[in-house]
């Protein structure tokens, strides 16, 4: 007979198992727990209560997200589960590991820097790497690129163009 | 006090849904490629924000109703959006001033609800104010490259400014629901927010070499669901699919 804690210590496992195959699928090197999507896991009388934030208010990646955990932890036969998703407090880049920003570089996107504490209107842009060739001779076309969570940038250098994932 | 809260929350959804769906139009039309990109994601963030606030809205709601419902199948005097936000596009020079106006007083209000001693205004506050900040560089910097631009460019942002400044202030204006809150402690009355957002738009619309609009009247009524005509148009075709075939889904 196992004992409760140790059920409880296997049964999580399993289920952050679970949830580290499943990807952001707008970056599919990331897994949501890189993203820091996933908030908490608990055990609430015998229902794995697991939270989850979202990054951007509209990014459409969040239900689909949603339905990919719940195929993988059916897939798995873990069926006493609820979601819930959680605003507060709201989501920051700063959560992402740093297994995820190695990822992200070497997928050609340049990883979110720290945020600033006090927000400026003008003349905070940061010193950014070219994930392609390293040089931080770089400049922002526009903050704003193909998803919610990407600027859009490009090296002087190589003259490639490349995304940044930029701080939020 | 939880009637006004959901008025409230209703004038909150129904600013970022309508303003929204006037960025969506742009989708594709945009002057430049990157500057439709970006026009596209501040309509899904706002979208975004929309959904958030309306989904607060149904959980406070007595009877059964989703997001959907308050989005779709609601008449144009139930809507509570400022009449700035549903103003026609018309060129890039008004959307960025419709913008620059509407950002500096949307980045104030979240990071005033941020601290609300209601917990459910503060959730979504938080979460949407990261999302204004960038949307407040666009617009400035946009303000600021198009009025100090050429003379042309210069014109037309002089003349959607004066135009749009009859919508500039109604946000200041407190409506019923408003007042309610403000008198419980909940939010801070919109005219105090006044002083630090005049002070901004005076700023940036100095750099941006424009004149400083004469005082107008301060257009009002969306607060409490009396539109412009350009309402109708938007709930037409925001609402067709839903009137036309009820409860489709896709």
């Amino acid at each position: 007979m196992q004992s409760g804690s140790t059920q409880l210590r296997v049964g999580r496992q399993r289920v952050m198992q679970a949830l580290e195959t499943v990807c952001d699928p707008e970056v599919p090197v990331l897994t949501i727990l890189d993203l820091g999507i996933v908030r908490s896991i608990e055990n609430v009388e015998d229902i794995w209560q697991i939270d989850i934030t979202p990054t951007y208010s509209g990014c459409p990646a969040m239900n689909m997200i949603e339905a990919n955990i719940r195929l993988t932890l059916d897939a798995r036969g873990i069926k006493n589960y609820r979601i819930n998703t959680v605003l507060e407090p709201a989501w920051t880049t700063d959560w992402m590991s740093e297994a995820g920003r190695k990822k992200l570089k070497e997928y050609g996107i340049a990883p979110p820097q720290a945020s600033p504490h006090q927000f400026k209107l003008f003349g905070d842009q940061q010193l950014l790497e070219c994930p392609r060739c390293e040089s931080t001779n770089t400049e922002c076309i526009s903050q704003f690129g193909s998803t919610s969570c990407k600027a859009l940038y490009r090296c002087l250098d190589c003259k490639e163009p490349f995304d940044y994932f930029k701080c939020h | 006090m939880s009637d006004s809260k959901k008025k409230y929350i209703l004038h909150l959804a129904d600013n970022a849904l309508i303003l929204g769906h006037r960025l969506s139009e742009w989708c594709g039309h945009g002057p430049v490629l990157e500057q439709d990109i970006a026009m596209s994601n501040i309509a899904l963030d706002l979208i975004g924000q929309a959904r958030n606030w309306y989904q607060l809205r149904a959980r406070l709601d007595e009877a059964d109703i989703t997001e959907d419902d308050l989005a779709y199948l609601r008449d144009i005097r139930q809507y509570r959006n400022l009449l700035l936000l549903e103003q026609e596009n018309q060129d890039f020079a008004y959307t960025v001033v419709r913008q620059f106006l509407w950002d500096s007083y949307h980045h104030a209000l979240l990071s005033d609800l941020m601290d609300s001693s209601d917990q459910d205004l503060r959730a979504v506050a938080q979460k949407s104010f990261k999302e204004v900040q960038y949307h407040l560089k666009w617009s400035s910097e946009w303000m600021i490259r198009l009025g100090d631009g050429t003379e042309i460019s210069h014109q037309k942002m002089q003349t959607a400014l004066n135009d749009l400044w009859y919508y500039a202030d109604e946000c200041f204006v407190s409506s019923e629901y408003e007042e309610e809150l403000v008198k419980n402690n909940v939010i801070t009355d919109p005219s105090i927010l006044a002083k630090a957002v005049k002070k901004m738009r005076e700023e940036i619309i100095q750099r941006a070499t424009l004149d400083f609009p004469e005082e107008v009247y301060a257009q009002r009524g969306g607060k409490e669901g009396i539109h412009t005509e350009q309402m109708g148009y938007i709930l037409a075709d925001l609402q067709y699919m839903q009137r036309t075939y009820p409860n489709a889904k896709w």
